[in-house]
């Protein structure tokens, strides 16, 4: 797309002019998506931020070799994952293999849990407790399908922004999400057959 | 509970066929010629129709899950962190409130 028709354009040559007001707007409209990013790729508070501060600071270092061949938005996210992933791979390298085969057929995609969650009540589905395993259940993905899914099934990208933001092909982001989501399915059967755990301390 | 773990009565390449389209079939861009393959196959193997419904309904789970917000303090940090202090979003009569 030529950057004339792009709904960036306009910011993007203020941002490249130094104008800080277009620093600014470029913060307030991405820094709350950044950071949720972050979160669920880092899984606590204190990392996500150093994350957001090194996303949009090495954004502001980088913005003249911008050229608009993807969105803003998709740019950013692209940033703050590669840094997400830095730190993750400094912290739990054995789980971030740069070369990770694409696709292992050792089985792992079988599924093994076969309990029907689906008719529980809503209530226990939505319950503030189940959100929380659900958000375990994602920090224990290995890092490269957390990426995939915190983009295409939290965050809500496309498959196409997805692959843009993480420098993969179309194919890797599905086989990527498949894997991920056949894996939460498995952790969320295991929790929900247990039945909804009545707090015992009440 | 409702685990069934009986053999299925015919063989489990179709069901691994099936496994791999899973995920169009949640997103809803799986041809309707194999939905309707795939549809027909769960009606006669319950272990595949339940890997299909809590697999789908792991996907809607989580696009359900409300979004959290940054903390203002993290927000005014950043802003200083990148030197703009004076840009600072101040919300019109919104003093901070969790849950909000």
């Amino acid at each position: 797309m030529p950057m004339s028709h792009s709904p960036d354009a306009e910011l993007v040559a203020r941002l490249q002019a130094g104008d800080q007001l277009a620093y600014a707007q470029l913060v307030e409209e991405n820094a709350g998506e950044i950071y949720r990013l972050a979160l669920r790729m880092m899984g606590n508070e204190t990392d996500a931020e150093d994350v957001l501060q090194e996303t949009f600071l090495s954004a502001f270092r980088s913005i003249d070799r911008f050229e608009a061949r993807s969105s803003l938005s998709t740019w950013l996210y692209r940033i703050a994952s590669n840094a997400a992933l830095m730190r993750l791979r400094r912290k739990e390298p054995e789980q971030v293999s740069v070369d990770e085969p694409l696709e292992r057929d050792d089985g792992e995609m079988i599924p093994r849990q076969f309990f029907d969650f689906c008719c529980l009540p809503e209530d226990d589905l939505l319950r503030d407790e189940a959100r929380a395993e659900m958000m375990r259940a994602v920090e224990e993905l290995p890092a490269t399908l957390r990426s995939v899914f915190v983009l295409r099934d939290i965050e809500g990208l496309s498959t196409e922004e997805t692959a843009e933001a993480l420098d993969l092909s179309i194919s890797a982001v599905k086989s990527r999400l498949m894997r991920a989501r056949l894996k939460l399915r498995e952790q969320l059967s295991v929790y929900f057959s247990q039945g909804p755990l009545i707090s015992e301390t009440e | 509970m409702s685990a069934s773990h009986q053999p299925h009565q015919h063989d489990q390449d179709a069901c691994r066929r099936y496994l791999g389209s899973l995920s169009e079939y949640a997103d809803g861009t799986l041809s309707d010629e194999l939905c309707q393959e795939l549809e027909a196959h769960m009606a006669a193997c319950e272990n595949c129709r339940i890997v299909v419904n809590t697999f789908t309904k792991t996907v809607s789970l989580y696009r359900q899950i409300p979004a959290p917000e940054m903390p203002s303090a993290v927000k005014e940090r950043l802003y200083k962190v990148l030197r703009l202090e004076a840009y600072i979003p101040t919300k019109p009569n919104a003093p901070d409130q969790p849950g909000q």
